[in-house]
């Protein structure tokens, strides 16, 4: 593992120190030893193949999820450690584009996008007004305003949802698979709009994916997540030059490599010849 | 306007409720006075009062005055004593006025039946707390056979 | 020999755990700081798809039950010549029994399944960890207003299916085989009692509402959240509301009339 000095990592937004987490009782593991740093106003991606439990990092980060051992602070707050009343008052700084979008399939867009500042502000319903047609105006949806989520398609239903995560101005958002299961054009427009909400709203932004290309283009900073631990991070440039073949592999889409395409399972033939069966 | 409607609805739906609730308690409940209404209480004691239950009813001519509210057992003998709450409307009964405990049908529940004395000017008017020492026991089956029985042996 | 004991002490353990958790969710749902103004809209539109859309099938349930106790009460009580006993026969039926626990089961399986299904795919589709993330509590703004409106709602179908029931009755043994008129209410009245019938059973739907609600809406929170975990958690939300409420009413009959 190589390590990367860079001054834009020393105003860290979000600290991951020494992260141990299991699902159910430890039966699981699917971090050891997890250290990250996201730096403030930049964007953050972390990939990993799949099944490596980036969502799961997300939701830790969120703290929906409680770590074993290790911390994990957010503005300097250890978001395990907070009472609920603390925790979801931080949640407000923060906000979550989740995988399937989330929106609320009981409302319409615009109640959607206004849910969080009826919720949260004590605004005056003609403020909020302004604001949800702002926020739709930034993703390209305020004629959609008035559709049910159900009559959105998948990409339209992440750009609103995109809308609903920046309605409270938070200062991180956290992309859950952005580009997963996108056409290549609201792939193209997600992209775009990420970049552009994190430069105009000064916003943090950690991207979990597995979309190489897409993020490469975006990302101010990368963390290659394998086998329970950061196996590489550095800029996309640095990272471009690795010569360390589990990055290799992973940026290159190599079938196999130091990840095995195979899931660890008996040889073939002893499976074949059931000699285990016999 | 369409949390107006919402809320329409429900208003409706509550009120159904109300109406079921209403038609049950009027129309498909006892409704007579007793459960509200001003009451006074009046005793009497039993020999034995065999199937009488609280909540009994008790009738003049078969129209439901009051209910028995209480039964205990008093005195060195343990006898039955009956608490009777009846309805304030009917609170001219003479002290001359009897109590028997009574069968509806022949498998049906027991009940008292209150028969009213004479007035003149000799008797007083029955009065909240007051005793009616003219009562006649339940019919008990076993006993009436034992009677017949034993009325039969001395023939 | 040991995997069994093994196997016995973790169907226990998750018993308990399940239990707890069912009662935990219970208590933050309800026993959260009130929100009167933003619960208000919340607990009516609950209301309106948990209690209002029942309305028609217990309206018919209980108007073809209480046609059929008419039929079957007269059937019977007039071999003894006591047709004139069908009134409180059936207006008792329904009080103490058919009217709540029948409303509780079509409860279950009409907005108990709905709950439950719903939810689950609240979950699936991360609507509730969204909710949770943007600092609002699933439990406040999703599974209280539901609890809520179930509550509120079965006593008041459960007296609307007794009403109808008995007017079903009515229509049977009076106006179709020739009971008394007067007399069919009249034997009604002196037999049913405020208290001990009426009030006893919106006593016993009351707690049906509270647990078949429950059950509904934690099987729903805690279920799998695929499409095969929600069908499961549906059916188990039919079958242990069912059970719960049969079992419960023994319980409630035997403390009530025993």
């Amino acid at each position: 593992m190589r390590q990367v000095e860079n001054s834009a990592l020393d105003d860290a937004l979000v600290v991951i120190d020494n992260l141990h987490f299991a699902h159910s009782f430890g039966a699981h593991q699917v971090y050891r030893n997890l250290s990250m740093r996201v730096p403030r106003g930049k964007i953050t991606a972390v990939m990993g193949p799949s099944g490596i439990g980036k969502t799961t990092l997300l939701r830790l980060i969120g703290a929906q999820l409680y770590p074993q051992q290790g911390s994990i602070e957010f503005a300097g707050h250890n978001v395990h450690q907070l009472n609920r009343r603390d925790l979801y008052e931080l949640r407000k700084r923060m906000s979550m584009l989740f995988q399937s979008g989330a929106l609320f399939t009981d409302m319409t867009v615009y109640d959607n996008i206004a849910f969080p500042l009826r919720e949260h502000s004590q605004l005056p319903e003609e403020i909020i007004d302004t604001i949800v047609k702002m926020k739709l105006e930034a993703v390209g949806l305020r004629g959609a305003r008035d559709l049910m989520p159900a009559e959105l398609s998948g990409g339209m239903a992440r750009r609103a949802a995109l809308a609903r995560a920046i309605a409270l101005d938070p200062e991180l958002i956290l992309y859950d698979e952005p580009f997963a299961g996108q056409d290549p054009i609201s792939m193209g427009v997600i992209v775009k709009l990420i970049k552009e909400l994190n430069a105009s709203l000064g916003l943090t932004s950690i991207v979990v994916t597995h979309d190489i290309a897409e993020v490469m283009t975006i990302a101010d900073y990368v963390y290659i997540l394998a086998d329970k631990q950061v196996v590489g991070h550095g800029t996309p440039a640095q990272l471009k030059q690795s010569d360390d073949p589990l990055i290799h592999q992973f940026l290159h889409g190599e079938a196999d490599g130091p990840v095995p395409f195979h899931y660890a399972a008996a040889s073939l033939e002893d499976d074949l010849l059931g000699s285990d069966h016999a | 306007m369409e949390s107006r409607n919402t809320q329409l609805a429900v208003g409706l739906f509550v009120i159904i409720g109300i109406l079921a609730l209403l038609f049950l308690g009027l129309k498909a409940a006892n409704t007579n006075v007793l459960t509200n209404g001003e009451t006074y209480k009046l005793f009497a004691k039993f020999d034995n009062i065999g199937g009488l239950k609280e909540r009994s009813p008790v009738k003049v001519g078969g129209v439901v005055v009051g209910r028995v509210s209480k039964i205990s057992l008093v005195g060195d003998y343990y006898e039955p004593l009956v608490e009777m709450t009846i309805s304030k409307e009917y609170n001219e009964f003479s002290d001359t006025t009897s109590v028997s405990i009574l069968t509806s049908g022949l498998l049906g529940e027991q009940y008292i039946g209150l028969n009213p004395g004479f007035i003149d000017d000799t008797v007083e008017m029955l009065e909240d707390g007051d005793y009616i020492y003219d009562t006649k026991s339940a019919l008990v089956l076993e006993d009436l056979i034992g009677q017949f029985l034993f009325g039969q042996g001395n023939d | 020999m040991l995997n069994r004991v093994a196997a016995l002490g973790k169907v226990t353990l998750d018993a308990i755990a399940g239990a707890g958790a069912a009662l935990f969710m219970l208590m933050r749902a309800l026993f959260g700081k009130p929100q009167l103004r933003k619960s208000w809209p919340l607990l009516m539109q609950q209301m309106y798809s948990v209690g209002v859309l029942s309305l028609l099938i217990i309206v018919v349930s209980g108007l073809f039950i209480g046609m059929v106790l008419g039929l079957q009460g007269y059937t019977i009580l007039v071999d003894f010549g006591a047709e004139q006993s069908l009134g409180p026969m059936v207006a008792l039926s329904l009080l103490r029994e058919l009217g709540p626990v029948v409303t509780a089961l079509l409860f279950a399986g009409r907005a108990g399944s709905a709950l439950t299904a719903e939810i689950g795919l609240m979950k699936a589709t991360e609507q509730l960890s969204s909710l949770e993330m943007m600092g609002v509590d699933p439990l406040r703004r999703v599974i209280s207003p539901r609890f809520w409106a179930g509550f509120y709602s079965m006593p008041i179908l459960a007296l609307v299916f007794s009403a109808v029931g008995i007017y079903g009755g009515y229509l049977v043994g009076v106006r179709w085989l020739g009971v008394d008129d007067g007399a069919f209410w009249s034997v009604m009245q002196s037999n049913v009692e405020w208290g001990q019938d009426i009030l006893n059973g919106v006593i016993k739907s009351l707690v049906f509402a509270f647990v078949v609600t429950w059950i509904a809406l934690h099987k729903g929170y805690q279920c799998t959240p695929t499409s095969v975990g929600i069908s499961r958690a549906t059916t188990s939300t039919v079958v242990t509301a069912s059970l719960a409420v049969l079992g419960l009413d023994f319980v409630l009959t035997a403390l009530m009339f025993g």
